[in-house]
């Protein structure tokens, strides 16, 4: 028997989450203190916050460590998604400030809890271990279960926030199991480790039911069918912001582990995992649009369109390989932006009772808010795959990626959904643009911190569209050291 | 040296863009601005004209620049004979349509112009671009445009037009967007070099099979749907009738023909034993197409109607030519999709007129047009003349040659076609007739007033080429021959190769 050695602690890997960590603590303490501080600072608090671990991101970029006997891998893979993360969490704090003083519920614990569940993302991304990415996962989703309950007086709100937690902590059960099971299998829950042991028995039944418990809990959180089912309500009850988040950064963080544990476990083992990825795939994009069709609730419709997005990136999956691998991380870049922008224009819509959710209460927009019209017209055109923005490019790297590796017909599907999708979208550019408000108009709630984050994610779907190359390029580059 | 072909390309839309920062009180300056970026567009495409080498194969002007080289796309842009007179004909057909907005749309003008811009940037993008990836940016991107045209400034039907015509194009054009990935694959697979490069794509001689058979289809589909080849053809009634006169006249003037040269510039030389093996099936459906927009035309009450079906069957000729795949055909397909551009726009923009005067596009709401309106009548005459072919006028050397082509390939075929020409003149001359002859039979029709300035400077240019074509076409066919034959010979060494 080993001596117990006490691991040497390196920080370093973990700076970027850290300094996340820092930023929830000193707003958690400024509310306590006991002299009067304006309620800005803990907003700005948050975003510096926010900012700290995008540059400490940067800085660490292509030196990659390793913490805590490899629990922590902090390599180019991690902070490709630290990126997209820190800017989902910016744009998420900045869309959050003033539409949380409009509605009432301004509190430091809401910005406290968005930096927790912004560091179990990182966290997430960067686990190299079954433990850490099922605390980490953990700390992510308890922040967002109660985020999503922050509308205390909404009866919305709290289904929301009800739901989300019931189904989430049975999928966490389920991904708890498996990590069991995999533990039997392998002994061992360090992902190179395990990768070691299953490359000479490829074929454990205890190793396949594990990672299939695994995948059930992943499903869950990345929305993929059919363990979808919570998504449409969470989307529509939590406050918007809040479901900026879930449908952004939390997509993101689950995604990253996904994709780690996919294809480090599995790196000696035959694919044979595709084929279940292609039937998932094919059934999420198909379910999430044709659902979508019928919505006629704003966010409810995001909702769907985000669980075919979904569908979207299991297609590079399933192609695997650098080119799907990093196709799925510069569509999540992309969709991040382009979803929290969407999101971010509904926070800015007003109405006299609330918040405007029903498509049809963007009848007319263009002629009122012309810039907010087109804000959101943009947004959906890069959902629907229009080129020169984003949401194109993505689309073409994912289907072109499936072309390469054989799945002529999943990418055949994946393209009839986007052009099914665009019905869609455009009903909403129909009612901006081509329809007149019957009653009371919506109005553009001002706020300078959420047009800012309009514009950072505007800027940001044109640019990744017209000159996706180098980003494209650190996709690839993240991903190739995992398939080495 | 000035990029040329970029200029042209770019300059509208970005022009476009900034309209939209132009304040609302300034808004007077709207209309001249926009008009003077498209007159402005086409003067500077007429250098393409003249600098072009009639002589030489392959592109001109061509400009290479790089954008994704990882990837293989790469900023590739030049012209040849056919996208020589494609160009030309929307450099020439925008300033038009924007004049004939003039009286028209009032409402969100700043708009209107900006997407009209846009919109011009995407089709010349369509027609320039030498890069798979960068043609399908502009084919996809410019749909937007034309969405906004019919559903905001269209007719009362206008928003069921704007979706079909978005679903339908967007369907063919993203199973091509699979065909374009599989198409680089393979051709990166088999050579080791990845790229959308279309004229190395077009040097690549696959294999004859499913695998062409597949990518054929796929880009023929979308090609079919935009042309519209029957039976794609059901949105294009919708569209054309819905949109405003500016944007059926880009409708039917250039944007039909970008189905037409997508079948010219890619699916004929990248999939050549594709293209012989579905010709007969395609040859079929011309020539539907040509009898049954005929025959539909002829029984419309609706003037626009009327001319949007025997769009139909115009485009029907078109195909017929190109899928002769011979010379007199080839060349006579190309000369009559500038032919459609030029007196379909034309009937568009006098129907378009009409309508602003009385507000009826009824036929038998008119009779007796002569009388009251004798210039607009004569012009009238000219275009119609024009449409059904007569000889002296541009669409007789269109038609002329493509029969003279197809008879060479199918001579049944070619005498059904012919039966097309036949129907033409009676659709469109018993239309003719109830509208300018006879006695007036409506009050509201004795007051219409005549031709305004505008409208005379509006319809001069068109009438002028029409009457230009139509007694020299070697002035438009001289610039396309060389590389119409330089086609025909590569697809017949591909095609052989493979035998």
């Amino acid at each position: 028997m080993d001596a117990i050695v006490f691991p040497p602690v390196l920080i370093g890997p973990l700076l970027p989450t850290l300094v996340v960590l820092a930023a929830a603590a000193l707003v958690l303490v400024l509310d306590v203190v006991p002299w009067a501080i304006p309620r800005e600072v803990a907003a700005m608090v948050a975003l510096a916050g926010m900012i700290g671990a995008l540059l400490a991101t940067l800085a660490r970029w292509s030196a990659p460590g390793r913490a805590f006997r490899d629990m922590v891998v902090l390599d180019n893979f991690a902070l490709f998604f630290n990126v997209v993360i820190c800017y989902a969490g910016a744009l998420i704090v900045l869309l959050s400030m003033d539409y949380l003083r409009r509605t009432g519920s301004e509190s430091s614990e809401y910005w406290a809890l968005v930096l927790f569940a912004t560091a179990g993302m990182m966290l997430l991304a960067a686990a190299g271990d079954l433990v850490v990415v099922f605390l980490a996962l953990e700390l992510m989703s308890l922040s967002l279960y109660v985020l999503a309950g922050l509308f205390k007086r909404e009866l919305a709100s709290g289904e929301a926030a009800m739901k989300y937690f019931l189904l989430g902590a049975f999928a966490s059960s389920f991904l708890l199991y498996g990590i069991a099971l995999i533990y039997g299998a392998t002994g061992t829950t360090n992902l190179d480790r395990i990768a070691a042991a299953i490359a000479s028995r490829p074929r454990d039944p205890l190793f396949g039911i594990g990672l299939g418990l695994l995948m059930v809990g992943f499903g869950f959180k990345i929305s993929s069918v059919p363990f979808h089912m919570w998504v449409p309500d969470v989307y529509q009850g939590a406050p918007t912001s809040v479901t900026a988040l879930i449908a952004t950064g939390s997509k993101a963080g689950a995604f990253a582990a996904l994709i780690r544990v996919l294809t480090v476990t599995l790196r000696g083992v035959p694919p044979d995992w595709a084929a279940l990825l292609w039937v998932i795939a094919a059934v999420t994009m198909t379910v999430g649009n044709v659902v979508a069709l019928a919505q006629s609730n704003l966010k409810r419709m995001l909702a769907y369109s985000s669980i075919a997005h979904v569908g979207y990136m299991l297609v590079g999956l399933v192609a695997g390989g650098v080119g799907g691998a990093g196709s799925v991380l510069f569509y999540l870049l992309t969709y991040t932006f382009t979803t929290a922008g969407a999101f971010g224009v509904i926070t800015l819509c007003e109405r006299a009772r609330g918040e405007a959710v029903e498509v049809s209460d963007y009848a007319g927009l263009a002629r009122r808010h012309p810039v907010l019209a087109a804000a959101l017209g943009l947004f959906l055109l890069s959902l629907v795959g229009i080129p020169p923005l984003a949401g194109f490019v993505g689309k073409f790297y994912v289907f072109g990626a499936a072309v390469r590796a054989g799945y002529f017909w999943l990418a055949v599907i994946g393209v009839l959904n986007s052009a099914a999708a665009a019905y869609y979208y455009l009903r909403v550019v129909v009612f901006m643009y081509m329809r007149e408000p019957e009653g009371a108009a919506t109005t553009y709630a001002s706020s300078f911190a959420g047009s800012l984050a309009l514009a950072i994610a505007l800027l940001a779907i044109v640019l990744l569209g017209v000159m996706p190359a180098p980003f494209v390029d650190l996709a690839q580059a993240a991903v190739a050291p995992l398939l080495r | 040296m000035i990029p040329l072909v970029s200029v042209v390309t770019f300059l509208p839309g970005l022009a476009g863009l900034a309209l939209l920062l132009v304040p609302q009180r300034a808004d007077r300056v709207l209309r001249p601005a926009a008009l003077g970026v498209a007159v402005v567009t086409f003067l500077l495409s007429l250098p393409l004209y003249f600098g072009f080498d009639a002589e030489l194969i392959g592109y001109q002007f061509e400009e290479h620049g790089r954008w994704m080289p990882t990837l293989g796309v790469s900023y590739h842009v030049g012209i040849d004979g056919i996208s020589l007179l494609l160009v030309l004909l929307t450099t020439f057909l925008m300033p038009l349509a924007l004049a004939s907005a003039w009286g028209s749309i009032e409402d969100r003008i700043k708009e209107f112009v900006a997407t009209m811009l846009i919109l011009e940037t995407g089709m010349l993008g369509v027609f320039v671009s030498l890069d798979l990836f960068l043609f399908y940016v502009f084919w996809e991107a410019m749909l937007i445009p034309m969405y906004f045209v019919i559903g905001v400034w269209g007719g009362p039907n206008r928003i069921y037009a704007a979706i079909k015509f978005v679903l339908y194009t967007m369907v063919g054009s993203v199973l091509m967007l699979v065909a374009i990935l599989a198409l680089y694959h393979q051709y990166g697979g088999a050579t080791g070099r990845y790229t959308f490069d279309l004229p190395v794509l077009a040097q690549y001689v696959m294999a004859p099979g499913r695998a062409q058979d597949l990518m054929f289809l796929a880009f023929a589909l979308a090609f079919a749907i935009k042309v519209p080849l029957f039976p794609f053809h059901t949105w294009l009634p919708d569209a054309h009738v819905e949109a405003p006169t500016a944007g059926s006249v880009i409708l039917a003037g250039v944007l039909l023909k970008m189905g037409t040269y997508g079948f010219l510039r890619f699916c004929l030389p990248l999939f050549p034993d594709a293209s012989l093996a579905f010709g007969p099936l395609v040859f079929t459906l011309a020539v539907i197409g040509v009898i049954y927009g005929a025959w539909v035309s002829t029984v419309q009450p609706d003037m626009k109607k009327l001319v949007a079906y025997s769009s139909v069957s115009h485009l029907g000729f078109v195909m017929l030519g190109i899928f002769t795949l011979n010379q007199q055909g080839l060349v006579g397909g190309l000369i009559q999709m500038v032919n459609h551009g030029l007196s379909t726009g034309a009937l568009f923009l006098m129907v378009g007129m009409i309508y602003e005067r009385r507000h009826s596009r009824l036929i038998a709401d008119f009779g007796g047009l002569w009388q009251v309106v004798p210039a607009f009548s004569a012009l009238f005459l000219v275009v119609t003349l024009s449409s059904l072919g007569l000889p002296g006028l541009n669409g007789f050397v269109g038609e002329f040659l493509i029969l003279v082509g197809a008879f060479q390939r199918n001579p049944w075929m070619a005498a059904l076609a012919t039966t097309g020409i036949i129907f033409a003149a009676v659709y469109m001359l018993w239309m003719y007739q109830r509208v300018v002859f006879g006695e007036v039979t409506q009050d509201a029709n004795r007051r219409l007033a005549d031709l305004t300035t505008r409208e005379w400077a509006v319809l001069v240019p068109v009438v002028t080429l029409i009457v230009w074509i139509g007694v020299y076409p070697a002035a438009f066919t001289g610039k396309t021959e060389t590389t119409i034959e330089a086609l025909i010979a590569q697809v017949q060494a591909k095609t052989s190769a493979n035998r």
